[in-house]
């Protein structure tokens, strides 16, 4: 079987034959769509805002959607990243925060209040799959007041931490005398 | 053979791979009977030091019995020979390897190229740790190529069992060196900050030189608990003040001597803001370490006194004190360990009956299960301190 990773190995060191299961999880491989999304979005945002304002008739805003990028780029890298719980409930905030956005564009007066609807429509679904990702990826570290067992008998001394404290002073001792 | 295999950040897998090979007449083979995993793999786990490629084998924590030699190994082993491997691979003969800088051994490391370019010089290679240290291929595995194998190895008597001797490879020689650097005088006190595997093997070392007291430094109530058992007066730095409470226990003076057995992941705490800043910049990429206990060792050691650095730091590291270290004359030791400029006494030590380093063993499962362990040790589930693998 063709592996890619063979071909970077050193002649003579192990190749890879057969793959065993990975860890990663469905929700591991949601979290990580998410964040590439996130940066795809923060980039749009930050470097055409005027693209985003046009199609949602919300021109005079670029100043806010860029920021906006900002936002969605640093929740992206951070949902890619070891902490991505975290990235990803900054990710569900920052929806609340698009649609907030967003429904103060809908105005009556807005030609593009269709857009509007459909943008908001996205940002809804977007958000359960955050809001999902983030709740599937909760650190499993215990909690500070979980049960643990304590190890208080595991001095590593097989004659007793004494025993040693007073080798060690009889060693000195010795070394004092010697100078 | 089956080998636990690194595919990218936090995934680790158990795979077949092909068997090691004689690929140097100074190459041995051996069947690994015990391999652990090190604090240090979880800086790989999470892909925070660059040089991993997928398809690397994980490990440098191996023992095992040789089973076949090159033909240029010399008689220094033989099949059959139960050894314990360095995590450091090393020749033997060249000038730092003779000065007992084995650590920094000019010869072992096959691609110098990159690690020169990285830091200067090239170091020694390395087992199952990025190719900056020569990509070798690690020891959480069935079967172990062990290069330079006539000068790495430490052989160890059938006598005794393999839990008590495992950790001659790596952490008890690393906390030991690190307490060693220190210059331990019988009126010191000596604070260690992480109680990991390598701050409790410190712990033990610092009471065995004598340390007047021993400080630890953590978070977690398990490890905490461990360090009291050793000998040492543990701060819980969830709960209280590492400043106030250091200076408390040395009546103001700060302790002599500080030892860093954290390292580049330091903990993120909201109430330590320094923390929170290195991991931003650090997700963004213009730091590459979080040097948050190198900052609170400069700034609590006593003047004139030692800072000694384990723990593992892989680039770059921001707004580290260098006013207070200067003026308070502090010296700083650090570097990966020299394994067998220490392993001789260590291994009389563990005879002797003064230590058995097996305490540190929380949890003990067959090879097929590393990939799940790395996920336990890492979160400490289940009070995990050190994981031992069973190939
Ligand atoms: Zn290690
Ligand atoms: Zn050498």
């Amino acid at each position: 079987m063709f592996h890619f990773s063979n071909i970077v190995r050193t002649r003579g060191d192990p190749k890879l034959v057969a793959g065993g299961p990975s860890l990663k999880r469905p929700e591991d491989q949601l979290a990580r769509a998410l964040g590439w999304f996130s940066i795809g979005l923060g980039v749009v945002e930050l470097f055409a805002p005027r693209r985003v304002t046009e199609t949602l008739g919300m021109e005079g805003h670029e100043t806010l959607v860029r920021a906006f990028g900002v936002r969605e780029i640093m929740a992206g890298i951070t949902s890619l990243s070891v902490e991505k719980n975290a990235g990803l409930w900054a990710r569900v905030g920052g929806d609340g925060l698009d649609a907030a956005a967003l429904l103060s564009g809908l105005t009556p007066d807005n030609p593009k209040k269709g857009n509007i609807v459909l943008a908001l429509l996205m940002v809804g679904g977007i958000a359960m799959l955050d809001y999902r990702a983030a709740q599937d990826t909760r650190p499993r570290r215990p909690t500070r007041d979980a049960r643990r067992k304590l190890y208080p008998n595991r001095s590593g001394f097989p004659k007793g931490i004494e025993s040693v404290r007073t080798a060690a002073k009889q060693i000195a001792a010795h070394a004092a005398g010697r100078t | 053979m089956k080998a636990l295999v690194w595919h990218g950040k936090e995934d680790i897998r158990c795979d077949t791979v092909t068997d090691p090979e004689i690929q140097d007449p100074r190459d041995a083979i051996i069947k690994v009977t015990s391999c652990a995993i090190c604090g240090s793999d979880l800086h790989l786990f999470h892909n925070y030091i660059p040089g991993m490629l997928p398809g690397d084998i994980m490990g440098h924590e191996t023992m095992g019995e040789v089973v076949e030699v090159g033909s240029g190994v010399d008689g220094k082993l033989k099949k059959g020979d139960r050894i314990v491997v360095p995590f450091t691979i090393i020749c033997g003969e060249c000038d730092q390897c003779k000065r007992g800088n084995f650590s920094v051994c000019e010869t072992t490391n096959r691609k110098r190229h990159l690690a020169e370019k990285a830091f200067g010089h090239s170091c020694a290679g390395l087992f199952g740790y990025t190719h900056l240290t020569g990509g070798y291929p690690g020891g959480q595995a069935e079967y172990l190529r062990v290069p330079f194998a006539d000068a790495t190895h430490i052989k160890v008597p059938a006598s005794i069992p393999d839990e008590q001797l495992l950790f001659l490879s790596d952490i008890f020689p690393t906390g030991w060196q690190a307490a060693v650097q220190c210059d331990i005088e019988p009126t010191d006190t000596v604070a260690i900050w992480g109680c990991g595997p390598v701050g409790q093997m410190a712990i033990r070392s610092a009471v065995l030189l004598g340390a007047n007291q021993v400080i630890a430094i953590d978070c977690l109530p398990e490890r905490l608990s461990m360090a009291e058992a050793g000998g040492a007066t543990t701060i819980d730095f969830e709960s209280e003040s590492v400043l106030e409470r250091l200076k408390e226990l040395t009546d103001g003076r700060g302790p002599e001597k500080c030892i860093d057995c954290v390292g580049m992941e330091s903990h993120v705490m909201a109430s330590l803001p320094d923390t929170l800043l290195d991991r931003a910049k650090q997700m963004v990429m213009v730091e590459s370490d979080r040097p948050h206990v190198l900052r609170e060792m400069i700034y609590v050691c006593r003047p004139g006194g030692i800072i000694s650095v384990p723990g593992v730091y892989s680039g770059f590291s921001d707004m580290l004190p260098m006013g207070a270290f200067m003026n308070k004359g502090l010296t700083m030791r650090t570097g990966q360990t020299h394994v067998n400029r220490w392993t001789d006494d260590l291994l009389h030590r563990i005879e002797e009956g003064q230590i058995d380093p097996s305490f540190v063993i929380t949890h003990t499962v067959p090879l097929s299960q590393g990939p799940e362990m790395y996920q336990v040790f890492r979160d400490k589930r289940d009070s995990c301190i050190k994981v031992v693998l069973r190939p």
